[in-house]
């Protein structure tokens, strides 16, 4: 119960600062949107559309003339409160430019997004449990100093450097992918290998140190001793239970992928949450979009995390019961 | 100390004087266009070729070792401090002002990706150095004050902090000469990688245009440059050089992090 409490108290908190993101803007975000060359007539229309002519919040402290600040109530027909109410109409406010309801622009550009972090979660997933396993079983070998380069090569090289030189690679010399856009089954392969290439290296150290350290356990000596084969040994007893922080780190880097994403997209002009962000949000100053996009990866964030306690908890009856 | 930090240690220190005696290791101009000169390779004159406008791709990798250090330097002493302030303060006194800042404050925090953060904090800011250090700064604290926090709430509980009380010394005093200097240990780990963490989120800022400002040499900015189709036709080199450059200094401090680590542990040692 406090945990759910907990949850909801950070939830609002989110998007509480999401709302007053827009009064970080310096100047008038009127003017910021439709330029310098709009009528004077033209930005008090646009305010009063968004209601930016209405206080920020429920008080201010202005100051008065000899500069001193004081306490006022505004009211409650604040931009606050109309934030909260158009969450709550699932409208999300509407785009300073096109004047459609965020909230359908954010569920139009949804799925490309969660299709890439799963694609590149599963890619991550399929290259680290493998090359983990192999690393960790042969601890100190060739193939655990290979796998390692591996690893720390996808920590240290960044996507956006991952993402052009896989274009340059596989678009640009071969011709084998394109290099941009979401019409071919194919076009996802390049952006998913870009944005799982870190994870995948993540999880490659973490897959190898569990491994280790379970190799280590009593019961793999009992297992060993009954006779069962190597194999059986480390892909059904060592791996069951060394999965089990692997899957902590999964569910908290999902909130990376999701961050990770918005260079990945822009990289490929992959049309999802992060180009929407990018591109139509913050690259034409539709603060809107930028509120509605922070809002939905955060909010997807945290729900990603709680859904990861949860398994964690089912998965190792021992924290249960502490 | 192990091989890998001994590596980590030399590029950084390499990095680092590069970064300081910038003018007189580079000597051409960082912003000197010239179209007759684009997209050169490599060649004596111009030893990391030119870019899309003919400028010279060593001088400003060299440059923006200056611009990512001096942002990585900046933003990781100042979340460590701000950090270990707050830390402290909650693991010290706990109670209430635990329960607000690490069951409330550091959870807000880190509900957000962090990137995600620092890029809305800059879109609604604008774009500029000092922004991004700022927006930096504040999302890099937490993991600071997290650490802090832990590390406090353990050593305030050693004798030698009791015999500090018993003896009549006060909080400030417990607190700064007793328990942190016993507690900071892991910090140095935390700020290495934290370097390596500012070192690529300026470059991920300045690649998706929220960072330094062209035509300033930051890495990321050069990268963002670099990509489009025609420049990696006829100059992949324009990627490649400045990709090393981050992708060395990353490593670098990263292999810092994780040999001071294993030196600080010792049951990891032996793995």
């Amino acid at each position: 119960m406090r945990r759910i409490a907990m949850l909801v108290l950070v939830v609002w908190t989110v998007v509480s600062l999401v709302t007053l993101l827009v009064e970080l803007v310096p100047g008038d975000p009127a003017v910021a949107v439709l330029g310098e060359q709009a009528t004077p007539d033209q930005l008090q229309q646009f305010r009063q559309r968004h209601g930016l002519d209405r206080p920020a919040f429920f008080f201010s402290a202005p100051r008065d003339e000899n500069g001193a600040r004081h306490f006022r109530w505004d009211g409650w027909n604040n931009r606050y409160v109309d934030y909260w109410r158009s969450i709550l109409h699932g409208d999300f406010g509407r785009s300073f430019r096109t004047d459609r309801p965020v909230f359908d622009l954010i569920l139009e550009r949804y799925p490309a997004t969660i299709e890439l972090a799963v694609a590149a979660l599963l890619i991550a997933v399929s290259i680290a449990i493998p090359l983990g396993v192999l690393a960790g079983k042969n601890r100190g070998t060739l193939t655990d100093n290979i796998a390692s380069v591996f690893a720390l090569l996808g920590i240290s090289l960044p996507s956006f450097v991952i993402g052009p030189m896989l274009v340059y690679i596989f678009a640009v010399k071969l011709g084998w992918l394109s290099p941009s856009g979401r019409f071919d089954w194919s076009d996802i392969i390049l952006p998913s290998v870009t944005l799982g290439a870190a994870l995948s290296a993540i999880l490659t150290r973490m897959v190898r140190s569990s491994v280790i350290e379970e190799l280590g356990e009593d019961y793999v000596r009992t297992a060993r001793a009954k006779g069962l084969s190597e194999r059986k040994v480390v892909y059904k007893h060592v791996l069951k239970n060394g999965l089990i922080p692997v899957v902590t780190i999964i569910g908290l880097q999902l909130g990376v992928l999701l961050a990770g994403a918005i260079i990945t997209e822009k990289i490929f002009g992959w049309p999802g949450l992060g180009l929407l962000l990018v591109e139509d949000g913050i690259g034409k100053r539709d603060y809107r979009i930028v509120q509605g996009c922070v809002l939905a990866i955060s909010v997807t964030y945290i729900a990603a995390n709680s859904l990861t306690d949860m398994i964690y908890r089912w998965l190792d009856p021992r924290i249960r019961v502490s | 100390m192990n091989r890998l930090s001994i590596i980590g240690i030399t590029i950084v220190a390499v990095i680092l004087i590069v970064a300081i005696f910038a003018p007189w290791i580079a000597t051409q101009d960082v912003g000197a266009t010239n179209l007759s000169l684009r997209y050169l390779a490599p060649n004596a004159a111009h030893w990391f070729g030119t870019d899309s406008t003919g400028r010279d791709i060593f001088a400003r990798v060299v440059f923006g070792a200056r611009i990512s250090l001096q942002v990585g330097i900046i933003v990781v002493t100042v979340s460590a401090v701000v950090g270990t302030l707050f830390g402290a303060l909650a693991g010290y006194y706990g109670g209430w002002i635990d329960r607000v800042l690490s069951g409330y404050v550091f959870n807000v925090f880190l509900a957000f990706p962090g990137l995600l953060l620092a890029i809305a904090l800059v879109a609604f800011l604008g774009a500029g150095l000092n922004k991004l250090i700022f927006a930096l700064c504040i999302i890099g604290w937490v993991g600071y004050a997290r650490l802090i926090r832990g590390q406090v709430l353990k050593v305030r509980e050693y004798d030698f902090v009791q015999a500090a009380r018993a003896l009549g010394a006060g909080d400030l005093r417990i607190l700064f000469v007793h328990i942190l200097p016993n507690a900071i240990q892991p910090l140095i780990v935390q700020a290495s990688l934290g370097m390596a963490g500012a070192v690529l989120s300026e470059a991920s800022l300045s690649f998706l245009g929220l960072g330094v400002p062209p035509p300033a040499p930051s890495w990321g900015v050069m990268i963002e440059e670099a990509r489009d189709l025609s420049t990696l036709q006829n100059a992949p080199h324009a990627l490649i050089f400045p990709g090393v450059a981050i992708a060395l200094t990353v490593l670098a401090f990263n292999f810092i992090g994780d040999g001071l680590r294993e030196y600080l542990d010792p049951r990891q040692r032996k793995r």
